[in-house]
């Protein structure tokens, strides 16, 4: 039994680490395709983040958004519920936890902080709810409705710092760059390293990686709510209120994206700024699968893939080939697992597959 | 009020044209999920359909070849998401997430890598059709617009017809409806499946096609701008009936034009609440078709041959 279980999590690692090859081979013939040097371009890409210590502190500081809204995907998926909405909870949680940053700017560091990081849980938590309720109450597929939401908060939250929350400044010598004040010092994350950009946000992280997986896996809610994850039906007959769960589940998951939004302005950017979300609500989606949505598996493979984002922008810069590849290579990424998840679940097909290249057994031979 | 007829017929003549998009993929991804696969790559699809006519215009200034080379690129991405979700019965909405990023990120990097900046190409000539265009409204209004836009509503009563008329629509409705029953029948769901994803696939390059090449007449990131995910909402709002496709594609058209209808009559009204309209439409149509939603039975569902 023991052995079981250990293979299987080698099988897992095994078809994770496939998953990632594959698509970066993908993306190689890709680049041949064109016309660009598919070494060139890797070399710098997967090596560029780590031969220097600002490459490395970079990954770091870009893994910490990512941890983060791929901790809240993890919550969902393994409650039944697909949050595509990290982007715009992202965002709602960034353009509160700033405007409450500047409200308060009198309080202290060690109160504030707080604050901040409590108010941007809450709102993107709330926007979250709004897909698990309306698909708790009305069954709309939480897929269209987080999708739609997104679209809905970035012209929202542009709105907010173009307008009421614009840098008086800004106003002041007619530039119009739409972004909000800078928040007062008080509520920025310590620096973790001298000259670099790496926070204490990644603490956060990981601590919060372990509190959910304690969450999930050692006490009754989360218990129930991966019973909701499992089967609707069984989870209903066994008396768990599965509507309340599923609310519960966007809640949290959008909670956490909103942390990623705060985070952000208050470790990095020190203001809400146009843009901030970059792609971290869909790249949350591709760490939480690529870590087997699993709370500790999140925390490398957002590590991995906060490298592979500076590797796309030093492949920019070096070779000319635009960053958006990683994006498409992310794409990929997420095609491999999902489609290799049949063969974890049901071992048998591999063993179909491996009988075609064998000779067809005699009948009554029971093997493998 | 003169003025304000002007703008109406301006707002519903343009309405009438950006209909055109949700037609062609919301009519695909209809048979997609008939079939029984519900393929959210639409927007990332289109993506890649509006930059591979764009090219295609952009280097050899030829529109039905770029068509050809969004449909074949459309066939591609399709058959990728035949693999994955009929083949390997992958979670089907998140691999339309993958599809979504991988179209997003491919059709991004092309375009700096071949073309760089905005680039614009000519435009298409309007086809007035005889008599019915010198109609005074009506006839600027619905016959005053590129080959596009008529084809596009012409593939309505086609795409009823091959859906209830013909025996592959009803080899189609029945794989996404019952598939245990037409395999026993030995109706082959995987191929049906295959068929219907490609088909959707291909309608989705097209729709990206004529956003590109029969619209704006430029390629940018993320131009698409959520019509794909709107066009796979709208198929739901539509009840999977071809009909209701129109009406649906005209509603969501008329929601992307209303913030064209602020802007022509000056209303004071913030930009960015206008540019909400069309996702709210959706989320508020799509809750209020609880409780009288007929689906295909097997939609979404991988078929396992027991």
């Amino acid at each position: 039994m023991k052995s079981d279980s250990n293979r299987l999590w080698l099988i897992q690692l095994f078809v994770t680490l496939f998953s990632l090859i594959g698509a970066l081979l993908l993306g190689a013939v890709l680049l041949w395709i064109m016309g660009v040097n598919p070494f060139d371009a890797y070399r710098v890409l997967l090596t560029g983040p780590f031969r220097s210590s600002f490459g490395f502190t970079e990954a770091l500081t870009r893994a910490v958004p990512l941890i983060l809204v791929g901790l809240g995907i993890v919550i969902s998926f393994r409650s039944g519920i697909l949050n595509i909405g990290g982007e715009g909870q992202l965002l709602m949680g960034a353009v509160s936890g700033a405007a409450v940053a500047l409200a308060l700017a009198e309080l202290p560091g060690p109160i504030l902080i707080p604050v901040v990081l409590i108010t941007s849980f809450l709102a993107g938590g709330m926007w979250g709810a709004i897909a698990g309720w309306l698909r708790a109450r009305f069954s709309v597929s939480e897929i269209l409705s987080t999708i739609m939401l997104n679209y809905i908060s970035i012209q929202l939250y542009l709105f907010l710092i173009r307008g009421p929350l614009i840098d008086p400044q800004q106003v002041l010598f007619g530039t119009g760059v739409p972004q909000t004040a800078r928040v007062p010092d008080a509520a920025f994350l310590t620096t973790l390293m001298q000259g670099t950009r790496l926070h204490s946000g990644l603490i956060i992280g990981i601590v919060l990686a372990v509190i959910v997986f304690i969450f999930l896996w050692k006490t009754t809610v989360g218990f129930k709510m991966r019973a909701v994850g499992a089967g609707p039906p069984s989870a209903r007959y066994s008396g768990i209120n599965v509507e309340f769960f599923m609310v519960l589940a966007m809640f949290l998951a959008g909670g956490f994206a909103g942390l990623a939004g705060s985070v952000e302005v208050i470790g990095v950017h020190r203001r809400a700024i146009e843009g901030l979300a970059a792609g971290y609500g869909f790249t949350g989606i591709v760490v939480a699968l690529f870590g087997r949505l699993h709370p500790l598996g999140v925390v490398p493979a957002g590590i991995l893939f906060g490298a592979l984002i500076v590797g796309g922008d030093m492949m920019q810069r070096a070779v000319q080939m635009p960053a958006a590849l990683v994006t498409a290579i992310q794409g990929l990424v997420i095609l491999f697992v999902v489609s290799s998840n049949v063969l974890l679940y049901k071992p048998e097909l591999i063993m179909k597959f491996l009988s075609r290249f064998k000779r067809v057994p005699a009948p009554g031979s029971e093997e493998g | 009020m003169e003025e304000f007829m002007t703008a109406a017929i301006l707002v519903i003549g343009i309405a009438f044209r950006m209909a055109t998009p949700f037609l062609f993929a919301s009519l695909g991804e209809m048979f997609s999920q008939r079939s029984g696969v519900f393929n959210l790559g639409v927007e990332g699809i289109m993506m890649m359909g509006a930059f591979s006519a764009f090219y295609v215009v952009l280097r050899w200034e030829s529109v039905l070849l770029g068509v050809l080379l969004a449909l074949l690129v459309g066939a591609i991405m399709g058959l990728l998401m035949a693999i994955t979700s009929v083949t390997f019965r992958a979670a089907q909405g998140i691999a339309g997430i993958g599809f979504y990023m991988l179209g997003w990120g491919l059709s991004g990097a092309l375009f700096r890598l071949l073309v760089g900046g905005v680039t614009t190409i000519p435009s298409m000539p309007i086809q007035r059709i005889p008599l019915l265009s010198d109609i005074p409204f009506i006839g600027t209004v619905f016959f005053h617009h590129n080959i596009f836009v008529y084809v596009a509503y012409l593939l309505v009563p086609v795409a009823w017809w091959v859906l209830f008329k013909t025996r592959w629509g009803l080899k189609v409705r029945s794989v996404g409806h019952t598939p245990e029953a037409a395999d026993s029948l030995g109706i082959s769901v995987a191929r049906i499946r295959y068929q219907c994803v490609i088909l959707g696939s291909m309608m989705a390059g097209l729709a990206g096609a004529f956003l590109s090449v029969g619209h704006s007449y430029i390629f940018a990131d993320a131009m698409t701008a959520g019509r794909g995910f709107i066009a796979v909402a709208l198929v739901y709002f539509a009840r999977w009936s071809p009909w209701r496709v129109l009406m649906g594609a005209f509603l969501f058209s008329m929601a992307y034009s209303f913030q064209l209808y602020i802007q022509v009559l000056g209303i004071d009204f913030p930009y960015e609440f206008a540019l909400i309209i069309p996702y709210l439409t959706v989320i508020i149509v799509l809750a209020l078709s609880f409780g009288r939603v007929w689906s295909p039975a097997a939609l979404g569902k991988p078929f396992v041959r027991e």
